[in-house]
């Protein structure tokens, strides 16, 4: 379990004693971290974009970064794989509009060499296998790296607001989790003792280690188990550093200056998928500001009952196809509805925004335009 | 092509798509389909989530073996007799369908307790040494769920395996860790292991894939770059894809078009403004989206040639026992359109 970090940094804002000012266009206007998150396949990618767009409108400096974009989002975006550092996209807003996709691999390549002691320490773990393994495979290291890019973003100064997509991941904590995924690495008593300054205390050790590492290394490789020695070996210095930084990071998720945006679509399994999201950031203290709902269908005036007395009115005459379609349009919006009446009593404070279903995928920026405007308008 | 002859054409079916898709949909009803043909089916859920026994009407018991569908005990309330006759051929065969899950956490841990670490493993969990083996062995955990797979089929628990794959881009690292695996293994033990579930996978007589999307455009072009992934690199048989939540098509909706409004007014059916902006509004939409599906449909067809297996979109809530009737109706007439399966 995570213990939420104290709400120092900003302890001195006013607004922190307020209720969290929760209209979308003031999360837009007033943050500066956004962090959307929810399952794949519901558009949370271009609910990201979107968000970056409006602030850029705003007038503010917002930088999107994206974890896996579609390829027609990420060109019309202008970002590819290489440079891991945000491209400014121009547009007809006020502000400025930053967009990238996130290199994992590369951003933890530059975590490593900021805190490497020197450049043969940073050489000897770029060139161990088990570091390889950790930069590109472990799970979490993609939340881990998005945690740290939008840090290193926010502390840029080139940006007033930094939206963060999330990796599809199914526990909401896996992004609150991930700094610490390399000090827990780094904490596990196996690297404690290999370590251990003591001779005597790592001669006991690898007596009493020595059995099991022997044993693991015939099932799973000899140079697995040295790859793994030598990462911890070379990471000899390090830790602190790795510490605070993971602290400070959960510091400004927690403070006042970060928004969570829960992306969901109307269908039940999503809404399951997000209700249970919810319930795993309230067990760990933590609160959604904003829930969008994509895909919604439009609006129409007739109510479930209206629309069947209408289809038994028109019969089987001219209008009976449209009749149907009506029919099958307004219970599916009427359960859309009752679905998101269930996900919002779960998170009362949010603002809730709701997204049309759109002919057709999202590839180009007057769309995600569109969509920003969406957001940031005002109901009343 | 028959049902039965469909269902007995591999012993495992690996169900992969994207998250959304209706994965779980998808294995549940080919199940029940499957147990409609007599056979006794096993659904292994591997993401740590039970999802399928509610679809059967069955509250989940746990990641253990149970069954939630047994035609024999069943309630023939809920269905039609008609199809009940039509589909199971022969009387004496009792179709049964059994859940299971296998999470890739609990996979390495049991793997590791019957390679001589049993009576450490709780402890090797605990210091983050179970960590240290799965990050140093990338692909591990999956390769040692379809090793479970593997010895569920060789031991002939059930008639037919569905498997709920990952979501996503983690299909393919589950389909490709075997691959993966056999290349950097350095020991014996591991090796074979890979080197068997490789086999498994390359033979279609015991291993196919179901590759299942949605008919619109991101989730057609990530199964279509999924399909070659797995044949070229994985060496697995596609069978038929699944096309999820189809909008059925309705007769005579392009009529509201043709009639002019007024007409319509001045009509003996004398409908208001609201109804006839509703009942316009609902058919150009329902209209774009049967023009973008049948687009889609041809899209996939086009880069895909392979036969599809198409389930209708539910207009309720969720997919309980009654739901999963129609789907799994519908998959049957789809597998009885198929002519022939690609090898």
């Amino acid at each position: 379990m995570i213990t939420p970090p104290p709400l120092t940094a900003t302890s001195n804002n006013p607004a922190s004693n307020n209720p969290t000012p929760n209209r979308y266009g003031d999360l837009v206007a007033d943050k500066r971290v956004i962090v959307a998150c929810g399952t794949g396949g519901v558009g949370k990618t271009t609910m990201a974009a979107s968000t970056a767009v409006a602030a850029a409108q705003g007038g503010r400096r917002a930088v999107v970064v994206t974890i896996d974009p579609a390829k027609r989002l990420a060109d019309a975006l202008g970002i590819d794989a290489l440079g891991n550092t945000p491209t400014v996209i121009d547009g007809a807003w006020r502000g400025t509009l930053g967009a990238m996709m996130l290199d994992s691999k590369a951003t933890f390549d530059d975590v490593v060499t900021r805190y490497a002691t020197s450049k043969k320490q940073a050489e000897r773990i770029f060139s161990n296998r088990f570091y390889v393994n950790v930069s590109t495979e472990l799970p979490g290291t993609q939340d881990y790296m998005a945690v740290e890019k939008l840090n290193e973003l926010h502390h840029s100064g080139d940006w007033d607001l930094v939206v963060v997509d999330t990796p599809p991941t199914r526990d909401a904590l896996a992004f609150f989790e991930a700094p610490k995924l390399l000090t827990r690495l780094l904490n596990n008593t196996i690297y404690k003792l290999l370590v251990s300054p003591r001779p005597g205390v790592r001669r006991a050790v690898n007596r009493a280690a020595g059995g099991v590492v022997r044993r693991l290394a015939r099932v799973v490789g000899a140079e697995v188990v040295d790859d793994a020695i030598e990462f911890f070996q070379a990471f000899q210095g390090m830790e602190e550093g790795f510490k605070k930084r993971a602290d400070e990071t959960l510091t400004l998720l927690a403070s006042d200056d970060t928004a969570f945006v829960l992306v969901a679509s109307p269908r039940s399994d999503t809404i399951t998928e997000a209700l249970y999201f919810l319930n795993r950031l309230a067990d760990a203290g933590l609160s959604v500001h904003a829930v969008v709902v994509n895909r919604m269908l439009a609006v129409l005036s007739a109510s479930v009952d209206e629309a069947a007395q209408l289809q038994a009115r028109l019969g089987a005459g001219p209008l009976a196809g449209a009749a149907q379609a009506l029919v099958d349009h307004v219970r599916a919006s009427a359960d859309d509805e009752d679905r998101i009446s269930q996900l919002m009593a779960h998170v009362p404070d949010a603002t809730l925004k709701r997204v049309p279903l759109l002919s057709s995928d999202v590839h180009d920026i007057s769309t995600l335009g569109d969509i920003a405007e969406m957001l940031v308008e005002d109901p009343f | 092509m028959d049902p039965g002859q469909f269902f007995a054409s591999s012993r495992i079916l690996i169900v992969a798509g994207k998250g959304g898709v209706g994965k779980t949909a998808t294995s549940a009803s080919l199940a029940l389909a499957a147990a409609r043909t007599g056979r006794t089916v096993l659904v292994v859920e591997v993401a740590g989530r039970l999802d399928s026994a509610p679809m059967f009407g069955v509250d989940p018991q746990g990641y253990d073996e149970h069954s939630v569908y047994d035609h024999s005990v069943y309630d023939h309330s809920v269905y039609d007799h008609r199809v009940y006759e039509h589909r199971v051929h022969d009387h004496s065969e009792r179709g049964q369908v059994r859940c299971r899950s296998i999470t890739p956490d609990a996979a390495l841990v049991e793997w590791l307790s019957s390679h001589g670490f049993a009576r450490i493993v709780r402890r090797m969990s605990k210091s983050g040494l179970l960590e240290i083996v799965a990050t140093a062995t990338p692909g591990i955990k999956e390769l040692l769920v379809l090793g479970q797979i593997k010895h569920l089929e060789q031991s002939r628990a059930a008639d037919l395996i569905i498997v709920d794959a990952p979501a996503a881009g983690h299909a393919l690292n589950f389909l490709k860790a075997p691959l993966a695996v056999y290349k950097t293994a350095r020991t014996g033990v591991l090796r074979r292991q890979a080197a068997e579930t490789l086999e498994m996978l390359g033979d279609s007589e015991r291993c196919r894939a179901l590759l299942v999307t949605i008919a619109e455009e991101t989730p057609i072009k990530e199964l279509v770059e999924t399909a070659f992934a797995v044949e070229d690199e994985v060496g697995l048989a596609l069978g038929p894809v699944v096309v999820n939540g189809l909008l059925p098509s309705i007769e005579a909706l392009n009529t509201a078009f043709e009639l002019d409004p007024s007409g319509i007014v001045t009509s003996e059916q004398a409908l208001s403004a609201d109804e006839i902006s509703d009942l316009v509004t609902a058919a150009e939409f329902r209209r774009d989206r049967l023009s973008l599906q049948d687009d889609q449909l041809a899209s996939l067809a086009r880069q895909l040639p392979l036969a599809q297996i198409c389930l209708p979109h539910l207009f309720t809530t969720s997919v309980g026992r009654a739901e999963l009737e129609t789907l799994a109706e519908a998959a049957s007439a789809s597998i009885e359109a198929i002519t022939l399966l690609a090898d």
